[in-house]
């Protein structure tokens, strides 16, 4: 199945020579959910922006659902909706009005059956009266959702939907973006939060000074998370591992003084208390134990750590 | 032509003027109805007529010519402005629609509310003066035409500002001198031969002119000459909002 969203090598430089984008290709197929995760100014809005037509690439290509941002700009823009980071509605008018503009915008007919549904989906419908500046930052930020669905897009960007949202509100959103992904709606969004891309994500990208660090499933990045290390500090320093030890995955240390033991946490046994059983019978005194786990953040930390300068 | 969306943005920017159509006509209307006083009453009195027509009529095309270009001005250069200023213009740079699109609807509808306005002037000044249409449909012609070409300027000028002073400042110290130095108030022959031919600088006194032909089939200048300039304008206009939209000037920064 060809990718709804494709991207080839786009880069953003500005005339400072400064990189905005630096050779980021990504492919995304109907229905997924993507996660952008970053520091500010990382290049997520940059991305973001270049496929929604606000910024022009210096190279590369983008196609959404077959179509070129640049030569067949108008299919390509049809199939696409954005919610800014920035909440920007015009105060004056009513709620149902801004959709029904941004709907006529894209060159849709009336239809306001289709924008009941979606006001009722936002439970936006009761406010359908009121004007944008009578609207709880919640609501504004539903409504951007509302605007950005008016046209029945088929990529969805949300650019930090969540950014300096309350908890229940967070998780409000999170809800929204489920159902549209139960509607087969792509969606593309980028957060701070990593709970967030934990939790909606089906695969998570990490970008970081313009580059695309790293895109995986998320569920090879959970396996990864869920694995743990135990480390067992032994009183006396051992010179070989007994080999049944090792044979259960066990690790001597290069000193002797330390076992190290990967486990997964999920697993239904993890088999450490059968392992320090084993330790006791071969005459193996136990100093002490400890566990670490890597999480997200560990490696999205570890990815877009400053690289420490080198000192003569 | 993507049709509904021109559709769309004209019928959004004109909802903005039906919000507030008593403030959108009244001040035009009163500060109209007060140069009639003052100029076609008071001053207008004490003068015979110009060219064989009553002064208070003979003012009543300047009158409209000065409300049009100052409406069609302000009301374009604010409708873009806007949503620069709250943030909403990124809808109008995502969507499928091109500048063609986005420039018809503003347009269009800062030059309907521009002559909305001017033909409720029109039929207050029918209170005033027994004003004689010589030439209705050139008439129309005109008054649309000049609302297009100072709409498409107020365009201009709402995508050049960067704040609400600029977008004041040139309808300001710009188009209401023009207008005043047009020949809004007198004939461009009544000036010394020196200062008439100063005169003929200023475009606007091609527009008036024409449209006080349209009235009273009398101009300053060939009737031709005045369309012509009116054309020239909205083509240039129209070449660099082109430009605009096409660079991204002011618009994606």
């Amino acid at each position: 199945m060809s990718p709804i969203i494709d991207i080839d090598h786009l880069s953003k430089r500005y005339d400072s020579g400064t990189f905005a984008l630096k050779d980021v290709s990504l492919q995304m197929q109907e229905g997924e959910i993507l996660a952008l995760l970053g520091p500010n100014g990382a290049g997520k809005t940059t991305l973001i922006s270049i496929i929604c037509g606000l910024v022009t690439p210096t190279e590369g290509t983008v196609r959404v659902g077959g179509h070129d941002i640049r030569t067949d700009w108008r299919a390509a823009r049809k199939l696409i909706g954005l919610v800014p980071q920035e909440i920007t509605l015009e105060p004056f008018e009513k709620v149902i009005d801004c959709v029904r503009f941004t709907r006529g915008l894209y060159g849709e007919a009336p239809d306001d059956a289709y924008i009941e549904k979606l006001l009722r989906s936002l439970a936006l419908w009761e406010k359908r009266d009121a004007r944008t500046r009578e609207l709880s930052g919640g609501m504004k930020r539903r409504v951007l959702i509302a605007k950005a669905l008016s046209h029945r897009p088929k990529v969805l960007f949300l650019d930090e939907p969540t950014a300096g949202v309350d908890v229940a509100l967070r998780r409000e959103m999170w809800e929204v973006v489920r159902e549209l992904r139960a509607e087969g709606v792509t969606i593309i969004l980028t957060t701070h939060y990593l709970e967030e891309a934990e939790d909606m994500a089906d695969r998570i990208g990490v970008i970081n000074r313009g580059q695309l660090l790293l895109v995986q499933p998320k569920a090879e990045l959970m396996g990864e998370f869920g694995k743990k290390r135990l480390m067992i500090d032994l009183y006396e320093p051992l010179a070989n591992l007994p080999p049944e030890l090792a044979e259960r995955g066990l690790t001597l240390s290069a000193d002797g003084r330390q076992l190290g033991y990967d486990y997964d946490t999920r697993a239904e046994r993890t088999g450490i208390a059968r392992l320090l059983g084993d330790l006791t019978a071969h005459g193996i005194a136990v100093r002490d134990v400890a566990t670490k786990q890597s999480s997200l953040e560990d490696i999205f930390m570890s990815l877009v750590a400053e690289p420490k300068k080198e000192t003569a | 032509m993507n049709w509904p969306s021109v559709k769309a943005v004209y019928h959004h920017e004109m909802s903005r003027f039906f919000r507030t159509v008593f403030q959108s006509l009244a001040s035009p209307v009163l500060s109209t109805v007060l140069y009639f006083v003052v100029f076609g009453a008071a001053i207008g009195g004490r003068i015979q007529s110009v060219e064989g027509v009553a002064y208070g009529a003979f003012i009543v095309p300047g009158l409209m010519m000065l409300t049009v270009l100052q409406q069609s001005v302000s009301n374009a250069s604010f409708g873009i402005y806007f949503p620069k200023f709250s943030g909403t213009i990124y809808e109008y740079l995502v969507a499928p629609t091109g500048w063609i699109e986005v420039t018809l609807g503003f347009v269009g509808a800062a030059a309907s509310k521009a002559v909305l306005i001017a033909l409720v002037i029109l039929l207050t000044s029918f209170w005033f003066n027994g004003v004689h249409i010589a030439h209705p449909f050139w008439m129309m012609a005109f008054l649309i035409l000049t609302a297009l070409a100072f709409s498409m300027l107020g365009f201009i000028i709402g995508l050049w500002a960067k704040s609400f002073e600029q977008l004041q400042i040139v309808p300001m110290m710009v188009i209401t001198p023009l207008v005043f130095l047009g020949g809004a108030f007198y004939s461009a022959s009544m000036l010394p031969p020196f200062w008439e031919g100063v005169a003929k600088l200023n475009p606007v006194l091609y527009l008036i002119s024409g449209f006080r032909w349209s009235f009273f089939d009398l101009a300053d200048v060939p009737v031709f000459t005045s369309l012509v300039a009116v054309a020239v304008m909205i083509v240039v206009c129209m070449a660099i909002i082109r430009w605009i939209f096409a660079t991204g000037w002011r618009l994606r920064e």
